[in-house]
């Protein structure tokens, strides 16, 4: 069923979007992640424009980080103390990005900037979880091996404004995950993405946070950073396709309930490698774009006058 | 003395003016709703004339279809320190989003290259390029490679013998408008040829328009953007709440 898109101008088949949305939801909530690193490189080759994806993507992902939360939020899975304090920094961060996005579309190189910060940060992200999450694997098969704690005391605890997270068991300074949430937005708005990519393996390793609060948190950090990013692409260049979200949202939706029972069925250190191997091919993916020979080298862009 | 003035009048009047195009349209306007996929449209007519055919060349027609133009940004891609980035850039002043020409025969046999640039009727006279000369090296590389992604994209047709002529007077050609189509006033020019050189020529206008719920959301998008993000974000939210309340009615 083929249906065209108000503001994208252009014409898709709709099971075909149900099922994008369905695959990305389904990846949601099982990961914790939004999909929005997954959901606008598909809608790129589809064929819909780069600024209505990106836009749309970050509307849809508001959808399935909704959808679970509310399922993370029976399990007692979200720590509304942490994830504020997250969110505060988040919007710092944002700020700054968008700030750095505009600079460096003055510049014309945007589209190579986000290319590289995509591999840059899921390569090192893939790879640093993928390692680690392998020798913990390793590691609970072995038993009588010695077994490392999931934090540390370190310098991070020296430091002031200590705040009790009770949902996560942890009593630290308000400093390491304000300045995580910052980072989070910076990338957020630089990538068009929610970031929770980014923000699991940021609250696991950097502020030893329990999995089982891991996932919610990072989805309620998740649809406000994203909300927000819907909002100003709609504001500021009215890229926003309704119907193109709607149908994303209607397979998402679904998707995340299915992968959100899935997850819970799976070890954390299975699910870790799990997400860590589909970061790291979406890294070598957009790698390739980079060093493969393009079969076109011009492309044409309508309505760009200097 | 009648008879002088007859001959005279006759005289001062272009060959054109012996010949002249009634031309009509399967619809002069197209409505994009939602299933909107693509759509065919039927241009005929008839030559009207006031006195037997003139000799010369035989007579041909050339119909043209060209949607609304906006200037494009026209950027290559270069090996620059072992990785694909868009290294040089022409920015050509107006290019059509879509434009289709229909003959009756090759355009080289049918069409001077005098009345080509005269009326703009290929492509790459309707393309206008104003001092992109100085922007890069090469600058017809460009132009080439905007003709040839956007051809690839079926935006940009040649459809040559597609017209057909009956009896030198009557004609008709399908024109199929793609999918991917822009909104706006689409120009359909046709001409009548002899010996190469234009004799007839008239222009028809398409209105291609956003319809129903296509012209809601778009209208809304454009005129209030806040409004418009703010039930985005609603829909999402409700439809993330929905989807998790209807999965645990069917749990329990």
């Amino acid at each position: 069923m083929q249906l065209y898109l108000p503001i994208a101008e252009v014409s898709v088949n709709a099971f075909l979007i149900l099922g994008l949305g369905g695959i990305v939801g389904f990846l949601s909530g099982m990961f914790g992640v939004g999909g929005g690193f997954l959901i606008t490189p598909l809608l790129f080759f589809i064929g819909v424009p780069p600024a209505v994806a990106v836009a749309t993507g970050a509307n849809q992902v508001v959808a399935s980080s909704v959808s679970g939360v509310l399922a993370q939020l029976r399990r007692k899975g979200v720590d509304f103390h942490m994830g504020t304090v997250l969110l505060l920094g988040g919007f710092v961060g944002s700020a700054i990005g968008v700030w750095v996005f505009a600079w460096m579309t003055r510049l014309g190189q945007i589209d190579l900037f986000v290319q590289l910060s995509y591999v840059l940060f899921l390569g090192l992200i893939g790879a640093m979880m993928f390692q680690e999450s392998l020798r913990s694997l390793l590691r609970s098969r072995k038993p009588g091996a010695p077994i490392r704690r999931a934090h540390v005391h370190s310098w991070v605890h020296g430091l002031p404004f200590k705040m009790k997270f009770r949902a996560s068991g942890l009593y630290i300074s308000v400093i390491p995950p304000a300045l995580i949430g910052a980072a989070v937005g910076f990338l957020a708005a630089i990538m068009g993405v929610g970031g929770g990519f980014v923000l699991v393996p940021a609250m696991i390793y950097l502020l030893g946070m329990p999995t089982k609060v891991v996932i919610g948190t990072s989805l309620f950090q998740i649809i406000f950073v994203t909300g927000f990013t819907t909002v100003m692409h709609a504001v500021n260049s009215q890229s926003v396709d309704m119907m193109l979200a709607l149908l994303l949202i209607l397979g998402g939706v679904v998707g995340a309930q299915i992968g959100t029972r899935v997850g819970v069925r799976l070890k954390a250190e299975q699910l870790r490698i799990l997400l860590s191997l589909l970061v790291l091919t979406v890294a070598i993916r957009i790698a390739a774009d980079l060093l493969v020979t393009p079969d076109e080298l011009y492309s044409v862009t309508p309505g760009v006058l200097p | 003395m009648i008879r002088a003035l007859a001959l005279s009048l006759a005289l001062a009047l272009p060959a054109a003016a012996q010949e002249m195009i009634v031309a009509g349209m399967s619809q002069n306007r197209v409505s994009i709703t939602a299933d909107f996929d693509g759509s065919e449209i039927l241009i005929y007519g008839a030559v009207k004339r006031d006195a037997p055919p003139p000799g010369g060349g035989p007579l041909e027609v050339i119909i043209t279809v060209e949607g609304p133009s906006t200037p494009v940004a026209v950027r290559r891609k270069d090996r620059v320190a072992g990785i694909w980035v868009n290294n040089a850039s022409v920015n050509i002043s107006s290019a059509p989003s879509f434009y289709a020409v229909a003959t009756t025969g090759p355009l080289s046999h049918i069409l001077s290259d005098i009345d080509n640039l005269r009326y703009g009727i290929t492509i790459e006279r309707v393309i206008r390029t104003v001092g992109i000369a100085s922007e890069a090296d090469r600058s017809g590389e460009f132009i080439l490679a905007l003709l040839r992604v956007r051809t690839n994209e079926g935006r940009y047709r040649i459809l040559e013998g597609k017209v057909e002529l009956t009896e030198d007077t009557l004609f008709r050609t399908d024109i199929e408008l793609p999918s991917n189509l822009t909104e706006g006033e689409y120009k359909v020019r046709l001409f009548l040829l002899r010996n190469k050189h234009v004799v007839a020529s008239q222009e028809r206008v398409i209105g291609v328009r956003k319809e129903g719920l296509e012209r809601f959301i778009y209208n809304l998008a454009m005129q209030q953007p806040l409004v418009y993000g703010l039930v985005s974000l609603v829909l999402a939210a409700l439809a993330g709440w929905g989807a998790s309340a209807a999965f645990r009615l069917i749990r329990t």
